[in-house]
């Protein structure tokens, strides 16, 4: 093959506004999962769980390979084994380095267990395939309202626990001090994350969650630390990914998770080079004074 | 006056290690109240007994009439400094903010009367400069005005404070303390001051609570802080010498003796 075979494979705009109409679900489904991916994202950042993520999508991952075995819905057996990974990781890792070790043992036991029933299972390859990279299955209108559904749903419960999860989640000690319910926000948090892992790998599918629920926060943390602008860019930057990955693998044969993770990684690599030139010209916000204009010095002073 | 603190006959041990008992205690609006002893003697702990984070063995404890409760709003809380990862994503004014309102469920919706009232916190303690400026890149001494700005939100009526000074320098131990003292003396707040130096808070304190090998003392600094109470506390002979207003004390056994933490402590909490 060529290079501008290969080209042709990757960007093909044939017949584009047919196909547009064919999946349009699939781009609301994408939108969707941005919107829940970039606000879910931010907490990932800051709790810390990006590791978590990945482990958590292993298992999910597994469940759906046995689904799809016995004859289940994928859907449902990817969210029963992603919840139940996350609750184990919510209950059982409570310090940092004990939970990165329970995920690194977590980890390679979800995916060996998957590849087992995958192994197992002798219907069409593609659907063994699709679990691990993503799929552009045209999303019908009840799988969307569905997915929608959840999506909501999570994204409120998220509203009402947002001010106590972020002070649990930046400042665990004081937050434990002024009442805040840290240990129960921890686990119910690890079940919406555990949700938010097993809908978006109906579209990214598991080895590629990470583009969803981290890069995106992480690029946005790299130009912010205010947490609305920081909120507002990561579903921005995740909702781009998404969409902007389904528009262009459009007219191509290729899994849509190469166009949304390579989206994904860009919109980080700028984020970090304006971040990086910023922090070079060691602008962070701070109102300088001259000593004799400063009366808040002087006050300091006596 | 109704004391805002009150401890009867209370007691705290973790497993057959005494760390105090029978322990009366009447803390005042308006007094600056020292903890003082070495580590492991249960400073810490006694501040989280009122905090309502830690249960008393024998006793009780109140707070403005009723029992220590965790996350009473009638308390403004001080930890110890301990620096932000470089990369923590908040401003400083967001820390404030936490303070003001983190504790409640659901999200920010207006948000004027909140920004007003973190201005003036940060203008308060001397923070409005750096407001915006991510709490990573700030100095311990800076951050440790954020905490005082972060306690003070709910012009609490009793301000622990778990070693505030500890790891600043001279400078912002001045700032930071006589930030406290203003909380209490100008605003008739009882202040709670777990410390193991006394010097650089001398001015303001009017008792103090001496902790040490199972035994306390309370009292005005002058009849606590002396070579005779001092030596029966920690069993051994102290000298306690006076100069220039400020206080020293020499031949602690501390170093020797006392190999337990806070982070011993903390363990201990879970039986």
């Amino acid at each position: 093959m060529d290079f501008g075979t290969i080209l042709q494979t990757i960007f093909n705009f044939e017949n584009y506004g047919e196909l547009l109409q064919l999946v349009q679900n699939s781009i609301w489904a994408g939108a969707v999962l941005g919107l829940l991916g970039g606000m879910v994202g931010t907490f990932v950042m800051k709790r810390d769980l990006a590791f978590a993520v990945h482990g958590i999508s292993e298992l999910s991952f597994a469940g759906a390979a046995f689904a799809l075995l016995i004859g289940a819905d994928i859907v449902l057996g990817s969210l029963v084994g992603s919840v139940a990974a996350a609750l184990l990781l919510g209950v059982m890792g409570v310090r940092a380095r004990d939970k990165n070790s329970i995920i690194g043992v977590i980890m390679p036991f979800g995916l060996g267990l998957g590849i087992l029933f995958l192994a197992l299972y002798e219907g069409r390859a593609a659907n063994k395939f699709g679990l691990l990279t993503g799929q552009i299955v045209s999303v019908d209108t009840v799988q969307l309202q569905a997915l929608a559904g959840t999506a909501v749903v999570v994204m409120l419960v998220l509203a009402l626990i947002w001010r106590p999860l972020s002070f649990a989640s930046v400042d665990p000690d004081m937050a434990e001090a002024r009442g805040v319910p840290v240990r129960g926000l921890a686990i119910g948090f690890m079940v919406l994350l555990g949700v938010s892992v097993a809908l978006s790998i109906q579209i990214v599918g598991a080895l590629l969650v990470l583009a969803l629920l981290i890069t995106p926060a992480a690029a946005a943390l790299r130009v912010s630390t205010s947490p609305k602008v920081v909120l507002l860019l990561s579903v921005a930057f995740a909702m781009t990914a998404t969409v902007g990955g389904i528009l262009l693998a459009l007219g191509s044969r290729i899994p849509i998770s190469p166009y949304v993770t390579t989206l994904s990684f860009l919109i980080y690599v700028v984020c970090r080079i304006i971040g990086g030139v910023r922090a070079r010209r060691g602008h962070n916000g701070r109102i300088l004074r001259t000593a004799a204009s400063s009366p808040a010095r002087v006050r300091a002073g006596t | 006056m109704t004391p805002l603190v009150s401890l009867r006959g209370a007691g705290l041990k973790f497993g057959k290690r005494v760390l105090w008992e029978g322990l009366d205690l009447e803390i005042n609006p308006g007094e600056f109240f020292a903890v003082l002893g070495p580590n492991g003697s249960g400073k810490t702990s006694f501040l989280k007994v009122l905090l309502g984070l830690q249960e008393l063995h024998s006793g009780e404890v109140e707070l403005g009439g009723r029992p220590a409760e965790r996350g009473s709003r009638r308390i403004g809380y001080i930890p110890q400094q301990k620096s932000f990862a470089p990369d923590t994503p908040l401003r400083a004014r967001d820390l404030v903010g936490l303070g003001l309102d983190g504790h409640r469920w659901g999200l920010r919706l207006s948000g004027k009367g909140v920004n007003r009232r973190i201005d003036e916190l940060l203008d308060l303690v001397g923070a409005s400069d750096y407001a915006k400026v991510p709490l990573g890149q700030l100095s311990g001494g800076e951050q440790q005005r954020l905490r005082v700005a972060q306690a003070l939100a709910s012009d609490p009526q009793v301000l622990l404070c778990d070693e505030p000074l500890l790891s600043l320098d001279l400078h912002h131990q001045l700032a930071v303390s006589a930030l406290i003292n203003q909380q209490c003396h100008e605003r008739n707040s009882a202040v709670v001051f777990v410390t193991h130096e006394i010097n650089p808070v001398i001015d303001y304190v009017d008792r103090v609570l001496y902790l040490a090998g199972g035994q306390f003392r309370v009292g005005t600094p002058e009849e606590v802080m002396t070579t005779e109470v001092l030596s029966e506390l920690y069993d051994s002979h102290v000298e306690v010498i006076r100069a220039n207003g400020r206080i020293v004390v020499v031949g602690l056994p501390d170093a020797t003796t006392h190999f337990h933490d806070d982070a011993h402590t903390g363990s201990a909490e879970g039986h």
